[in-house]
């Protein structure tokens, strides 16, 4: 492509199907805390 | 539904339901604005129209078809297709395997943005006793299911006021864990105050992640953090922390402090611990009573967006030497990231997560210590209150208050519940004004991505 690069490959979506097996961390937001967002944990699978 | 924007000049669209992150030329950029799903494969006239003045026909068409490459592989007006995994059993239905265990109601600083009341979470101030922490660790490995990482977080107050029981729990739970298959991540959350070198060597052997607290510049620390005797902290725990972090090398800790409408130059707070030698370093916004002479309001959103967009470029300045800073707000796993249903709700308060009081009561989690009608049982009392735990497990992204709608969604997995009750009082009601520094930040974490992806 010319006009567009696009960062990820990965889709989203794929991730779906085999998802929510629970055993990454806990992911707390507040400030007080272990605080990230959602999207920079790390994946235990 | 996707979300563009221009930040350090670099145009950004993200495809939110996919996930998909595009830099685009200036030309494609403006072909968005006129452009919704469903897309034809033949670029629409009035797209050349608008644009043909200030572009080439050919190379409208050429842009367009590109842009509709794209949406046919689901990487740009991608639908939401997460609704039917919001109430799935397993995740309804999860155990609990993380913890947060306050074993110190007391601590030996007394800032004044404390959520806890100076420690003591408005209840007296109490340590937790050897039994309860054992009875704890009994708890999250009988009730944690087929989950094999647990996690355990040493929480306060000030946790090293209670340190004998906190290498107790741990010798505890390392002895009790190969026989329930299970492994513990400890992580500890401190002030410093009384770190010595064994305290050091003890946590750095045993913890997976440690939490230093310290808000960055001595005048911006001491004007908080201070001590019972009113004098700074900055002194006293600088010196401990940097003696930690060399310690332990190559494992995780890190740095964090809290801003307030004192330090809305907070960029200057990160970058001050970096020259002090940490490259870990998370700085937030405090969460506290807008009636607060420091507290964040609507105002100063114009103020900490500007900083937030200079310390992304601070950041980029850096890491284009080749040398290393983490600033946690900015950290966001484009390849590997957790999966979609992972991001429908995102701490797991209440439902996989809980916090445990000295006394052994039990909250959803430590924001909720203290709010008398939010306790959800205690580890003598046997079950959870199963309703509790129920409505927060079924707390995400579609019954949250604008969250389905809202692009960052998928960032930012519908913010925090204790937040969105203590401000809007309803755990279902985002926060706006933590919504918009939310937003700001993602916006600057993928731009730092996107900045090194092109120079790379
Ligand atoms: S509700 Fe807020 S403070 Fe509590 S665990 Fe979740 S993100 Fe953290
Ligand atoms: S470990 Fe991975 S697949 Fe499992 S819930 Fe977490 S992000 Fe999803
Ligand atoms: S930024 Fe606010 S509205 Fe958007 S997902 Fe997060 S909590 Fe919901």
């Amino acid at each position: 492509m010319k006009h567009i690069i696009t960062l990820n490959k990965k889709n989203l979506k794929k991730t779906a199907a085999k998802g929510g097996c629970g055993e990454c961390q806990t992911s707390c937001q507040s400030a007080c805390k272990t605080s990230c967002t959602v999207a920079n944990q790390k994946c235990e699978k | 539904m996707i979300h563009k924007y221009t930040l350090g000049g670099i145009n950004i669209v993200l495809d939110i339901n996919s996930g998909g992150v595009h830099i685009v030329d200036e030309l494609t950029f403006a072909i968005l604005d006129y452009i919704r799903p469903p897309l034809s494969e033949k670029c629409p006239d009035n797209v050349v129209m608008a644009l043909k003045d200030d572009y080439r026909e050919e190379e409208i068409e050429r842009a367009y078809s590109e842009l509709y490459e794209l949406y046919k592989g689901d990487s740009l007006f991608s639908s939401d297709d997460y609704r039917q995994f919001a109430a799935d059993e397993a995740v309804l239905n999860a155990p609990v395997k993380a913890m947060c265990l306050h074993v110190a109601h007391d601590c030996n600083l007394r800032c004044s943005y404390c959520f806890a009341s100076t420690g003591d979470f408005g209840s007296g101030r109490r340590i937790m006793d050897l039994e309860t922490g054992k009875r704890a660790i009994d708890y999250l490995l009988e009730n944690s299911g087929n989950r094999r990482n647990l996690e355990l977080d040493f929480f306060g107050g000030e946790p090293l006021m209670n340190f004998d029981v906190v290498k107790e729990i741990v010798k505890y739970a390392r002895e009790r864990e190969k026989a329930y298959g299970k492994n513990f991540r400890f992580t500890i959350t401190t002030n410093g105050v009384l770190l010595s070198d064994d305290k050091i060597d003890f946590i750095n052997k045993e913890m997976s992640n440690i939490v230093l607290s310290i808000d960055g510049r001595k005048s911006v620390n001491d004007r908080i953090r201070t001590c019972i005797d009113g004098s700074g902290s900055y002194d006293i725990i600088m010196k401990k922390f940097k003696n930690l972090a060399k310690k332990r090398g190559d494992k995780e800790y890190y740095v964090r402090g809290t801003f307030t409408k004192y330090n809305l130059d907070f960029a200057d707070d990160v970058l001050h611990l970096y020259d002090e030698g940490f490259d870990q370093i998370s700085i937030e916004p405090a969460v506290c009573d807008e009636e607060m002479d420091w507290a964040i309001t609507a105002e100063d959103l114009p103020t900490i967006f500007a900083e937030y967009e200079r310390l992304a470029d601070e950041i980029l300045r850096i890491r284009r030497k080749g040398e290393h800073i983490n600033f946690f707000h900015f950290m966001i796993d484009l390849g590997q990231g957790p999966c979609a249903i992972k991001r429908l709700r995102g701490c797991g308060c209440g439902n996989e997560y809980i916090a445990v009081t000295p006394e052994g009561d039990i909250y959803p989690c430590h924001q909720f210590v203290g709010m008398e009608e939010w306790k959800m049982g205690s580890l003598d009392g046997g079950n959870l209150d199963t309703q509790k735990k129920k409505y927060f497990a079924a707390a995400n992204l579609y019954n949250k208050e604008g969250c389905s709608d809202c692009w960052a969604k998928f960032y930012c997995s519908g913010g925090c519940n204790a937040n969105n009750q203590i401000y809007a009082g309803d755990v279902l009601k985002p926060h706006s004004l933590a919504c918009e520094m939310q937003k700001k930040r993602i916006e600057c974490a993928i731009m730092v991505k996107a900045a090194m992806a092109l120079s790379e």
